[in-house]
């Protein structure tokens, strides 16, 4: 198999608040593929978000990469090593800050924000803002600039483009916004474009224009796209292979299909269970009981025993760590669960634990601040 | 950005969103014009600014370009004494100690036999420059300070917040007097040193709004096209920071105004024989009770011109204050 176009080992991004360390992101390793989409799914605070700017470098103060490491086409975005005293400093093949500004962030790896509201500067017109931003990454004239911004619009799907361009962004409606954010992806022709829940903002009609308009481009331009989504139904639709993140950690990885027909992980198969699905039937849903914990004292053992419904005693003190459980010759699928044979740690012979999923004590649904995503 | 809209059971798509999202046009000069034009305050402050930076120019052209020449010509010279002296004239129409008031000097004469119209006419011109150039010195120094500050918070903020409130507990005046006995007691440094005190206005003003832009989603966005930090904050942190910095600096061209012309009052600032208000005021004081006319004219120019920037500085504040809708 070729090498993966991103590959991200052990990546550890913690906050340093004065509540203690939040570590939102705790030790995850995925690889994406040229031409694929990979989805990342979980619920509000999994630290999705965190994990996609991480991949860019892009964490703020109080939060902090302390640990892994990201490849980028045989380039180091992130990489530590241990000096002679011990400590760990970046290596020095790391790209620096300028390096990341300059030729990664917008040309190589480009992303899609969540509210299309929001990720568009209000007081400039939309169509000088795509043209600045080609302008920047792709050394062009500002009259090629605009040429291109306004090719660009019309392959999204802006009706007019050459009228639109004049318009700020108040004058588009969200779905329209949501077409120039991704337009303004595509523009540089990167490798990688990073869609951090681009249509939860949006209405479901126009959700799923975006989506074929996505899977079009896609195959147009051969990109690949990391989709950060909590909906399951958008993973089913767009991606190719799965991330599912609870608490900071990949808790189950595979393809699509295998994901949604061969669930492995209890976790995963709660989410699906949240959800109407089209080829069941059922009475009445089933979410997930019980809120995520605190990523600031991640509970011991597996970190979603106190809301599995399958959990046992031994899961409270053995924390798994993500094994690949597909038979010889099929596409890998890995998981976190100690329920598999595979990890041999006595899950029958343990007995079963009261959780919030199995009614032992009440949970509320409110949020609670459940560490940054 | 926390995703507080996901409930944590929820799986499925957000509706809200779509359709609310249509603003209303809210933003460009031209929309701001026509707002502060409906009301009927700030349109008075609009014709009164417009009014006296017209005769700012008109004297400034005069001065720069012809040396008085035109004044001369239908008026009399602001700057020079007249040959045939006849000082302290009361305005057409009245009469005092020192005779009677001609169409000829309207407002009547100084201490020197000047024209008060004339040297009120000409006056203008040091207000206006006095006015727009220390607002200038601390809009630019203070928006950039402001915005750096801000933008980066932490240890550049604190650095440079300290400074500010440093020039900020020194009584402005104090600090204004100490910089021109320094550099010179000259016009140039009154502006200069007017300006550097309202670069804490300014900054503080501005440095709040940042605060809270540099989280929106478009700088976000901006950050991750790899756009340089110079260019988002000249480019997408400013212009979203701006619109109470506009309002400010309206105000503060009427405070400087008066700043100048207080200084001009103690012997700072604009010299003789250079019509200015402050010193027209100035001069005025030992014949105010025989001619009170004298110290009348300037005193009534300096409060139309700082009253017409106020009210135009609140009309602003309404036009661009997104919450009141007229």
């Amino acid at each position: 198999m070729t090498d993966p176009l991103l590959s991200v080992r052990d990546l550890k991004t913690q906050f340093f608040t004065e509540d203690g360390t939040v570590r939102a992101v705790d030790g995850i390793s995925f690889d994406v593929y040229e031409g694929e989409i990979v989805g990342l799914v979980g619920e509000s605070g999994a630290g999705k978000s965190v994990a996609t700017s991480s991949i860019l470098r892009l964490v703020d103060s109080p939060g902090e990469i302390v640990g892994g490491e990201i490849e980028f086409k045989g380039e180091t975005i992130f990489g530590l090593e241990e000096d002679a005293a011990g400590d760990l400093r970046p290596r020095d093949e790391m790209l620096s800050e300028s390096e990341m500004r300059k030729r990664i962030r917008g040309r190589e790896i480009a992303i899609v924000f969540q509210d299309p509201m929001e990720s568009l500067n209000p007081v400039f017109t939309v169509g000088g803002q795509l043209r600045e931003f080609i302008e920047i990454n792709r050394d062009l004239s500002e009259a090629a600039a605009k040429t291109e911004a306004i090719a660009m619009l019309r392959e999204v799907g802006i009706p007019a483009p050459e009228s639109r361009y004049d318009e700020y962004p108040h004058q588009f409606s969200g779905g329209m916004r949501q077409r120039v954010l991704i337009a303004m992806a595509l523009a540089c022709q990167p490798d990688l474009i990073i869609a951090d829940e681009p249509t939860t903002a949006l209405d479901v009609t126009v959700e799923g224009e975006i989506l074929e308009m996505v899977q079009e481009l896609q195959e147009k331009y051969d990109t690949s796209f990391i989709w950060v989504t909590h909906d399951m139904s958008v993973v089913a639709e767009i991606c190719d292979r799965v991330n599912v993140m609870y608490l900071g950690e990949i808790i189950e990885q595979a393809e699509v299909d295998d994901l949604f027909y061969d669930t492995k992980h209890p976790y995963t198969s709660a989410l699906l269970d949240s959800m109407p699905r089209p080829d069941e039937t059922v009475d009445e849903l089933r979410p997930i009981k019980g809120v995520m914990p605190e990523a600031i004292n991640p509970p011991a053992g597996c970190r979603f025993h106190s809301r599995c419904p399958e959990a046992r005693e031994v899961c409270r003190e053995v924390h798994p760590e993500a094994r690949d459980l597909s038979a010889g010759g099929e596409a890998a699928h890995t998981a976190a669960c100690v329920k598999h044979d595979a990890f041999d740690v006595g899950y029958e012979e343990s007995p079963a634990i009261e959780t919030e999923a199995t009614g032992g004590f009440s949970a509320g649904f409110t949020e609670t601040g459940g560490g940054a995503e | 950005m926390a995703t507080k809209r996901d409930s944590p059971t929820d799986g499925s798509t957000d509706t809200e969103g779509t359709g609310a999202g249509e603003i209303e046009a809210r933003v460009g000069l031209r929309y701001t014009l026509r707002q502060v034009k409906r009301d009927t305050t700030a349109r008075i402050g609009i014709y009164t600014v417009g009014f006296v930076t017209l005769i700012a120019v008109l004297a400034s052209i005069d001065n720069y370009v012809f040396d008085y020449a035109i004044a001369e010509a239908i008026w009399y010279s602001p700057v020079q004494d007249p040959e045939q002296v006849r000082r302290l004239l009361p305005p057409v129409g009245m009469e005092n100690q020192y005779g009677q008031g001609t169409l000829e000097h309207p407002m009547g004469t100084d201490h020197r036999g000047r024209d008060i119209f004339g040297r009120l006419f000409y006056g203008t011109r040091v207000a206006i420059t006095v006015g727009f150039m220390a607002t200038a010195i601390g809009l630019v120094g203070g928006t950039l300070i402001g915005a750096v500050s801000g933008y980066y918070g932490g240890r550049i903020d604190d650095v440079l917040q300290r400074v500010t409130e440093t020039i900020y507990a020194i009584p402005f005046l104090v600090l204004v007097i100490a910089f021109m006995t320094a550099f010179g007691r000259d016009l140039t440094f009154a502006m200069i040193g007017v300006g550097i005190t309202s670069i804490p206005v300014f900054n503080r003003l501005i440095r709040s709004r940042v605060v809270s832009v540099r989280e929106e989603d478009y700088i976000e966005a901006a950050r991750a096209a790899g756009v340089k930090d110079r260019n988002i904050i000249l480019r997408h942190v400013i212009p979203n920071s701006f619109a109470p910095v506009l309002v400010q600096a309206t105000l503060q061209i009427g405070v400087s105004i008066l700043i100048v012309a207080g200084l001009s009052f103690l012997g700072f600032g604009a010299q003789p024989p250079t019509p200015s208000w402050g010193q027209m005021l100035s001069a005025s004081r030992n014949y105010m009770l025989p001619a009170p006319t004298f110290s009348l004219f300037p005193g009534m120019a300096i409060l139309v011109t700082v009253i017409g920037f106020n009210i135009l500085g609140d009309g602003l504040q309404d036009a661009l204050d997104p919450r009141i809708n007229n």
